[in-house]
């Protein structure tokens, strides 16, 4: 079977795992039901357990669903300590569903799937060594990826039904009160662990932070909290977040963010009282720093500010010229700090930020996002996935959300080094094309043929011409050559999952 | 042209390529890395034995570290190495640029 994005999808693991294919980027106005968890009634008084083995014991039994959040990054103690107790308990069979896993956190999972402690995963990505080890088919069962919309959805639906979550906090009072601004690891908005706090059957917080109760303010609260342990050190505060947050000074990335900042400025959308998401990476940082000055210049504001949030944003806050943040995760210290101080800087949850089945997102309001790409292809579908050579090396983050914006630019290089970004198919479907409106490269724009509007609207930036994708994937096959195709076998080691919960695409197991 | 002496030419840096030739008996042998192999392979080994046998070289032992190179890169590094190696650097071969 096909699905609208033209993609092969394997019918035995459709059928056994239930699976609609692919239709179409509207959601409608379904009527949908939601899950509650199971409350193990206490006064609260007995919650602080001296160790992670205590806690284990209690909670986790064999083919159980255990959830982490990922806020802490590569700075991440909690995984690896949690799940050296799990493996060597001799658990078995157990659901990894994380909001996502980082880098730190790759050796323990490959270890926890030899052993049979893990054998189904649903996560937003996987990168690095164990991207590896699932693309040449270590895991038996396919990696279910969604997006941090979908997950908050699959959690809400029962989908993902987490028995117990090992939630890592810099601080927590006695009864679990916590939040994710004060101690020594701190990493600002607690957004995607806040959904396994709300529906979870058991919530473990692990915090090196006991502070006297009540503790303010609780973006986790007492009445979601089992258990609080306490341990040495949840996170190393240097690798939570990246220090001080560089302008680029490729001129190659100043270019496409030049140009990004056109399109915008350009585009009916740029007004007052517009909303915007930029990313992490050099282009989309010096985007903001664009923007800013074209916003003092114009004397425009912006109503609010979404998605992971950067200092270079939450200087924008401080200046006047962005009302409010929305903020679902920070990706830097300075971001982190801000929001501690400025009630303006509003913590959300995954699904407030991008669920699809809502009575209303924040993704949903968004005038203008600019998403990255590893590839982009003539059809405009968007891989953030899997790598040039087919392994899995990505996250789909916020990416399919935020792609619901009004104007979604992707903002691309032709070319990197000998791999060219704009390919005439992409090697995995993560963001389907019919979301994306506009491609910036730093040779010049493409402009989805859906939208007539914007063309007429930037076709006369000066500077900026205008291609067809097409004429764009010749301009960068001219440079490259022609690759090889690359080889895959029929044994499918992930799913990819659209917002709605439908398989856009799927990743096969790479032939060596 | 002969290859005189073992010669070294390019660079470790992203989008270049760093190209070891020295004498060989079987032909043109390449031992090849590079991130882009799968994809790119063929194409990179093809230059550098088109560029070398271009220059009168029939036999070398090329060692090819690709960091990414576009075939114009991985021709100037083959060209760049194989007149070291032959000791002709100060008389250029222009006809094979």
């Amino acid at each position: 079977m096909k699905n609208s994005v033209n993609r092969e999808l394997p019918e035995d693991i459709m059928n056994e795992l239930d699976y609609k294919g692919f239709e179409s980027t509207e959601i409608g106005n379904p009527e949908i039901q939601r899950v509650a968890p199971k409350v193990h009634v206490s006064t609260g008084d007995n919650k602080v357990v001296s160790s992670i083995e205590d806690v284990v014991k209690k909670t986790v039994k064999d083919g159980m669903t255990i959830s982490f959040h990922h806020h802490f990054r590569n700075g991440d103690f909690v995984f690896n300590k949690v799940m050296r107790v799990i493996i060597d308990a001799g658990i078995q069979d157990l659901t990894l569903a994380p909001s996502s896993l980082t880098g730190v956190m790759n050796d323990m999972v490959i270890e926890a799937i030899k052993k049979g402690t893990i054998t189904n995963i649903t996560s937003s990505g996987m990168r690095g060594s164990l991207g590896d080890f699932v693309s040449h088919g270590g895991l038996k069962n396919p990696v279910i990826f969604r997006s941090h919309g979908n997950r908050a959805r699959a959690i809400e639906h029962g989908d993902i039904k987490i028995d117990v979550a090992f939630l890592g906090v810099p601080n927590a009072d006695r009864l679990g009160n916590a939040n994710g601004m004060n101690g020594n690891a701190v990493f600002g908005s607690l957004g995607y662990a806040l959904m396994d706090a709300q529906y979870a059957n058991s919530v473990v917080l692990l915090t090196d932070n006991i502070v006297p109760y009540p503790n303010t303010p609780a973006s986790i609260k007492q009445t979601q909290v089992d258990y609080v342990v306490e341990v040495d050190k949840v996170g190393d505060p240097e690798k939570i977040g990246s220090g001080a947050t560089r302008f680029t000074k490729d001129p190659k990335e100043l270019k496409i963010a030049e140009t990004v900042n056109k399109v915008i400025t350009n585009s009916p959308y740029f007004k007052n009282g517009f909303s915007f998401q930029t990313g992490t990476g050099g282009a989309a940082l010096a985007v903001t720093r664009y923007l800013r000055q074209e916003m003092i210049d114009n004397k425009i504001k912006a109503s609010f500010a979404l998605g992971g949030i950067t200092k270079p944003t939450t200087d924008l806050l401080e200046e006047g010229l962005v009302e409010k943040v929305m903020d679902v995760q920070d990706f830097d210290k300075g971001a982190a700090d801000f929001m501690h101080t400025n009630p303006k800087q509003q913590e959300i949850d995954a699904s407030w930020y991008a669920d699809p089945d809502n009575k209303g997102a924040m993704v949903d309001q968004l005038d203008v996002v600019i998403l990255s790409a590893l590839e982009i292809d003539t059809k405009f579908n968007v891989n953030v996935m899997s790598g040039s050579d087919g392994v899995i090396r990505g996250a789909i983050g916020g990416h399919q959300d935020a792609s619901t914006a009004n104007l979604t630019i992707i903002s691309a290089p032709l070319i990197r080094g000998r791999i060219a970004t704009v390919v005439p198919d992409v090697t995995t479907v993560v963001t389907p094309g019919d979301s994306v409106d506009v491609l910036v490269t730093e040779y010049g724009i493409a402009i989805n043929p859906k939208r007539d509007d914007l063309k007429k609207a930037l076709s006369n930036i000066p500077g900026v011409p205008i291609y067809d994708i097409s004429e764009l994937q010749q301009m960068a096959e001219k440079r490259v050559g022609k690759p090889t195709p690359l080889q895959f076998t029929d044994r499918t080691v992930a799913m990819i999952e659209y917002r709605d919960g439908s398989i856009i695409d799927t990743i096969k197991q790479v032939k060596d | 042209m002969e290859i005189k002496e073992t010669a070294i030419a390019g660079t470790l840096e992203s989008s270049d390529i760093q190209i070891m030739l020295a004498k060989g008996a079987n032909g043109i042998e390449i031992d090849l890395e590079s991130d882009v192999k799968k994809q790119f392979g063929q194409q990179i080994e093809s230059v550098i034995t088109t560029t070398l046998n271009q220059l009168g070289i029939e036999s070398a032992s090329v060692k090819a570290v690709d960091k990414g190179a576009l075939d114009c890169v991985i021709k100037a590094r083959t060209i760049a190495a194989a007149q070291r190696a032959g000791q002709t650097t100060d008389e250029p071969a222009w006809e094979v640029l």
